[in-house]
């Protein structure tokens, strides 16, 4: 095995300096300080935390995760306590046991909703970036609306960015006919960074009961078969626009992340690999000085956007 | 929470579809209640195993084959190996009886072996009602009999008393002070509306098995809990059924 140290991991994004580009994604890792009986979470470049939203919300009725080919459904619809809390207590927790900085993931039914809960993270010093969740499929009259739209989520970023005094990355859906327009419109209203791809939209049925397994009907493809679609994406979005890009969906070893990294993104998230190996993220990181000498790298910088 | 990898040490058909998985000795400790996932060759996500049994040092699990994942499970051998998440979830606390009952449905009853067992080691003979649709689903009855006063209830009356659970715990009018349930979520929901002095064990789908996903969590009097990390088992007064 290599040593970490002879390698630069290091990797900035908007500012703040990353330990190493892995980052476990939102909704995959609860706030964080669930994974630190498994092991010591300060070897992370950073956490996106599990979507907050204004108010409390239960979420959808179950089953609302179910097995896929290489991959699952879910239809979580954003279980948290709502921002208040989210802050005093689950950011408390996480203090605890985590030294670096971490990214809050923001979801809403409405602008008002997504301003106010941006404005009252403002005040919390543990968060150094926002996550705008504009993809998520799994609320009704929001989430996802909000990322299908360019003029939609224009407007959205804009009346964000006017709050926030923290930088805004926005997080795009994949179900969208053109990845680039919705990056470009984005990037137009000021956001400082982009982060996809949020999950697939897609539904399983049980044969016996022809009914859908998930209780809402329909759920996100997450996981190892969306990579390549994922990378596509990433790839797409790091050519239309000129902000950061942190790239995720379906990786699940160092060398997906570099290859996710060389498509363009400055940092990766690891999501639903957390959910199947719960040492998953860690492992990525060690890994990766093995595969950059491999490459004959030694600044990990190098490879971002690298892909010819 | 442990990752291990597990070696079987025995797959045993009991039934036409009913299996009992037994492992070689580990270094665990389990409480009855508590659970396992196992990665399964060929699929995302873990399966949720009750523990049945976990006798000197040696875990085993009953499960019934219901699916792609069961069927590979029952294909498996002495020696092969799977990677498992192991000493997951609560368990039941046995301080809170001094005379418990016990109350399992069909398979779902299978947690119940290690928990009758766990009270005998104190001293305690359980008492034990399981219900079932039909007297072949009872496969395992006369193991359960070697560790608690067993009575049977049968939708269909082919054995023990005829008809549901509760009408069951009516007619037995068993003494106790505490019972602990699992079984199907309509079985638990009649026992909790018949009383909430007990402890239940809950079953959902599950995607991670160990806090971080969200996808199992139940509405509680104490708001949303999630059936892997917080329980399984839960106070029957504070679980919320649909
Ligand atoms: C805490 C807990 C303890 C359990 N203990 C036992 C036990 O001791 N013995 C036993 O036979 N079964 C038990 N189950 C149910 C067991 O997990 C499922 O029967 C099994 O996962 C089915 O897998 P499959 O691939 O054959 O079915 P498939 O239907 O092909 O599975 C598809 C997906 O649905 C999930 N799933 C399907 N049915 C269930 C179910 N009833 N509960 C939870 N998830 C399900 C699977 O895990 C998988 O993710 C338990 C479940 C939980 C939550
Ligand atoms: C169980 C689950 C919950 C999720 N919750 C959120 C969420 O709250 N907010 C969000 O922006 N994305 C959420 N996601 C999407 C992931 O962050 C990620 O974008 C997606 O799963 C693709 O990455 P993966 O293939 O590595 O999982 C969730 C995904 C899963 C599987
Ligand atoms: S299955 Fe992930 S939180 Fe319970």
């Amino acid at each position: 095995m290599n040593n970490l140290k002879d390698f630069n991991l290091k990797v900035n994004l908007f500012g703040y300096e990353l330990k190493n580009p892995v980052i476990p994604a939102s909704g995959t890792f609860g706030f964080g300080y669930e994974f630190a009986d498994v092991y010591d979470i300060n070897c992370l470049g950073s956490i996106s935390l599990k979507g907050t939203t204004l108010n409390e919300r239960y979420g959808n009725p179950l089953p609302r995760v179910a097995e896929c080919p290489v991959g699952m459904l879910n239809s979580i619809g954003l279980q948290n306590k709502g921002v208040d809390k989210v802050i005093s207590e689950e950011i408390e927790k996480l203090k605890k046991v985590y030294d670096g900085k971490v990214i809050a993931n923001v979801g809403g039914h409405s602008v008002d909703e997504y301003v106010e809960v941006v404005r009252r993270f403002n005040a919390c010093d543990k968060v150094f970036a926002i996550e705008l969740n504009i993809s998520c499929p799994n609320v009704k009259g929001g989430g996802m609306a909000f990322g299908t739209n360019p003029s939609v989520a224009e407007n959205l970023v804009k009346a964000v960015k006017a709050v926030s005094q923290k930088p805004i990355m926005v997080k795009l859906s994949p179900n969208v006919t053109s990845i680039s327009e919705m990056a470009k419109a984005v990037e137009g209203a000021g956001a400082d960074g982009i982060s996809l791809i949020n999950t697939l939209v897609g539904m399983r049925i049980d044969l016996a009961t022809r009914k859908p397994i998930l209780a809402v009907g329909s759920g996100g493809y997450s996981g190892r078969g969306v990579f390549p679609v994922a990378l596509k994406m990433v790839n797409d979005v790091y050519k239309a626009v000129s902000v950061p890009v942190v790239g995720m969906g379906g990786i699940t070893s160092a060398r997906e992340a570099v290859e996710m990294m060389m498509a363009g993104a400055t940092a990766v998230m690891v999501g639903t690999e957390n959910l199947v190996n719960p040492y998953a993220s860690q492992q990525i990181i060690n890994d990766l000085p093995t595969v950059l000498d491999e490459l004959n790298v030694k600044d990990i910088n190098e490879i971002i956007g690298s892909v010819k | 929470m442990k990752n291990q990898i597990l070696t079987v040490k025995d797959n045993k058909q009991i039934s036409d579809d009913v299996f009992v998985m037994k492992f070689e000795k580990e270094e665990n400790e389990y409480k009855a209640g508590q659970f396992v996932e196992l990665k399964v060759d060929g699929f995302t996500l873990r399966r949720p195993f009750g523990v049945y049994d976990f006798e000197k040092g040696e875990l085993s699990l009953l499960y019934k084959v219901v699916g792609q994942g069961t069927a590979k499970m029952a294909t498996m051998k002495r020696g092969e190996k799977i990677d498992a998440l192991t000493e997951l979830g609560n368990g039941f606390n046995v301080d809170k009886a001094k005379k418990p009952l016990l109350i399992g449905g069909g398979l779902g009853a299978a947690p119940l072996y290690y928990l009758a067992k766990t009270f005998k080691e104190k001293g305690i003979k359980a008492e034990m009602l399981l219900g079932a649709r039909t007297q072949s689903d009872l496969v395992f009855l006369n193991d359960f009999k070697n560790v608690a006063d067993v009575k049977v209830a049968t939708d269909d009356g082919t054995s023990g008393f005829k008809g549901n659970v509760v009408e069951a715990l009516k007619h037995y009018d068993f003494d106790c002070d505490f019972y602990y349930a699992c079984g199907s979520l309509a079985m638990l929901k009649r026992v909790a509306s018949y009383s909430t002095n007990g402890e239940i064990s809950m079953e959902a789908r599950m995607a991670c098995g160990f806090g971080a996903c969200m996808g199992c969590s139940i509405m509680t009097t104490d708001g949303a809990k999630r059936v892997c990390k917080d329980g399984p088992v839960f106070y029957a007064k504070e679980i919320i059924f649909e």
